[in-house]
């Protein structure tokens, strides 16, 4: 009980033997790790390892069938209703195709869990808004509605809409799939900008591993729903497992 | 069969949540005006030009059977009747559950698909509030307002036939059409829509919010949503109207 509180003061998320299966495929086998407040974990794999699967057992979307998942000092896996929208406030997630709401617009898709979540004027939720949005580059596109933004735009309108609440824990996927090398760099600019300048911690989910290495401070590399190598760059490139080595090594 | 009854309990759980949400904050107004006039004024036309045709076409009929027996005066007051109790609710209902169950099926199966439903969660928004309460009391609400539109076009409708045929005028018309229509006919059936208007909600928000197939689910949650919305609101209106008459022996004609 001691070594859990002391372990959740020093981390902001940590997964305790998480299994997860969907029928007779296991995602993910007796998975732990832990990410400290302020750094970056980035998880790599290939495709179908059970990275996306990952982020949502974070914030609850799924629910593991074995295995807790401590969320800065609760275990999310036991919580409901309002424990658990009050975990998720301290959440943002970036989705892989930035999930807006295309019925609203730019604006309202970031104002609505402002009007909704906290007890903000318009003003200053509108305040609120255009400040994130100029964080991310789209004050100008603000009216526009989704179907009427680039990849690479939606994919920052996603990340202005995760940080609009100013989350101590921000969930990202993928974020730089589908973009040009310049605009993925971008983005991986705004998530440094982010751990750095507001000590947000984050759990990035990606195959690149330039960004990676630019971003994350801890790497856990999953193959067939186990964590097959864990810890620095330089710890994951000496690890005796070949896909390990060679999902983190740049060359 | 006993995936049949796990299906049928399951939608029965789904739209008691609904009623249950319905009566607690946080009150989704805002959306469920938006949804007021996507599945109300938006169903307006159709609602209208249905309406229309089939007085029409039903006064055509009626009057060839009622000219062999000398009673082409009972024209209007059968067209009334005949709408107000049955064809307008049940057209009213079919059409609704065509044009906005399987829109309510698609646009959430599709959030779904695309994770704007998981995008709403993460933000602490409970999503089946926020998504589907609104849609199932729109659908509540809008329902008899359209049955009303759907009975009075068809009445005019009917007017319009027999304005070519008989040159009869409007008052005449309108005075015939309600001489035998009271409120015990005229107020359950009318309600009646308020029930078809729940199953068209929770049935096609059901498949849409449940569907968890990419976007091969979407077009198969807009089918099944207008597929069994129908059936059970004829399934349903065979039951009410034996409630009905039960409830207003006066009804019963």
């Amino acid at each position: 009980m001691n070594e859990t509180k002391t372990s959740s003061e020093k981390n902001a998320v940590r997964f305790e033997h998480v299994s997860k299966s969907f029928g007779p495929k296991q995602v993910l086998a007796d998975v732990s790790f832990e990410v400290p407040y302020a750094q970056a974990l980035c998880i790599l794999g290939r495709s179908g390892m059970g990275k996306s699967v990952t982020l949502k057992l974070s914030i609850a979307l799924m629910r593991p069938d074995e295995g807790r998942i401590w969320i800065c000092s609760d275990d999310i896996t036991q919580l409901e209703g309002k424990p658990l929208s009050e975990v998720r406030r301290k959440m943002g997630f970036l989705f892989q195709d930035a999930a807006l709401f295309d019925s609203l617009s730019l604006y309202d898709n970031l104002a609505l869990p402002l009007h909704r979540l906290t007890k903000r004027s318009w003003e200053e939720v509108e305040d609120s808004v255009t400040k994130v949005l100029k964080q991310v580059g789209l004050e100008k596109d603000k009216a526009k509605m989704p179907a009427a933004l680039s990849g690479g735009m939606r994919k920052r309108a996603g990340l202005a809409r995760a940080l609009v609440l100013e989350p101590m824990v921000l969930l990202v996927d993928e974020p730089s799939s589908g973009l040009d090398r310049i605009t993925a760099s971008e983005i991986d600019e705004l998530l440094l900008k982010q751990k750095e300048e507001r000590q947000t911690t984050l759990v990035i989910v990606t195959h690149d591993v330039h960004g990676a290495r630019r971003v994350g401070d801890r790497f856990a590399v999953l193959d067939d729903g186990h964590l097959i190598g864990y810890g620095s760059a330089e710890e994951v490139e000496q690890s005796e497992n070949e896909t390990a080595r060679k999902l983190v090594s740049e060359r | 069969m006993g995936s049949i009854l796990e299906f049928l309990g399951s939608l029965s759980l789904f739209g008691w949540r609904v009623l249950k949400d319905a009566f607690f904050p946080p009150f989704e107004l805002e959306m469920f005006g938006r949804q007021l006039v996507d599945i109300g004024a938006k169903s307006l036309l159709l609602i209208t030009a249905a309406g229309i045709a089939l007085g029409t076409v039903m006064a055509f009929h009626t009057r060839s059977s009622l000219v062999t027996f000398g009673a082409t005066s009972m024209i209007p007051s059968v067209q009334a009747d005949a709408f107000f109790i049955e064809i307008g609710p049940l057209v009213a209902g079919l059409l609704v559950a065509g044009r906005v169950g399987s829109g309510i099926g698609a646009v959430l199966a599709n959030m779904r698909a695309t994770e704007q439903i998981d995008g709403i969660e993460s933000l602490s928004i409970d999503s089946f509030k926020f998504l589907v309460v609104p849609r199932v009391l729109a659908c509540i609400l809008a329902l008899p307002i359209l049955t009303l539109f759907m009975d009075f076009c068809g009445v005019i409708g009917g007017f319009m036939s027999e304005y070519f045929s008989s040159h009869i005028s409007f008052y005449l018309y309108i005075t015939r059409a309600f001489s035998d229509l009271g409120w015990a006919n005229f107020i359950p059936p009318v309600l009646k829509t308020a029930v078809f208007g729940f199953i068209i909600g929770t049935v096609s928000s059901y498949f849409g919010y449940n569907t968890n197939e990419g976007a091969d689910g979407v077009g198969r949650a807009a089918t099944n949503s207008v597929v069994l919305s129908s059936l059970l609101i004829i399934v349903a209106d065979v039951i009410l109207i034996r409630c009905i008459f039960f409830l207003f022996p006066d009804s019963a004609i």
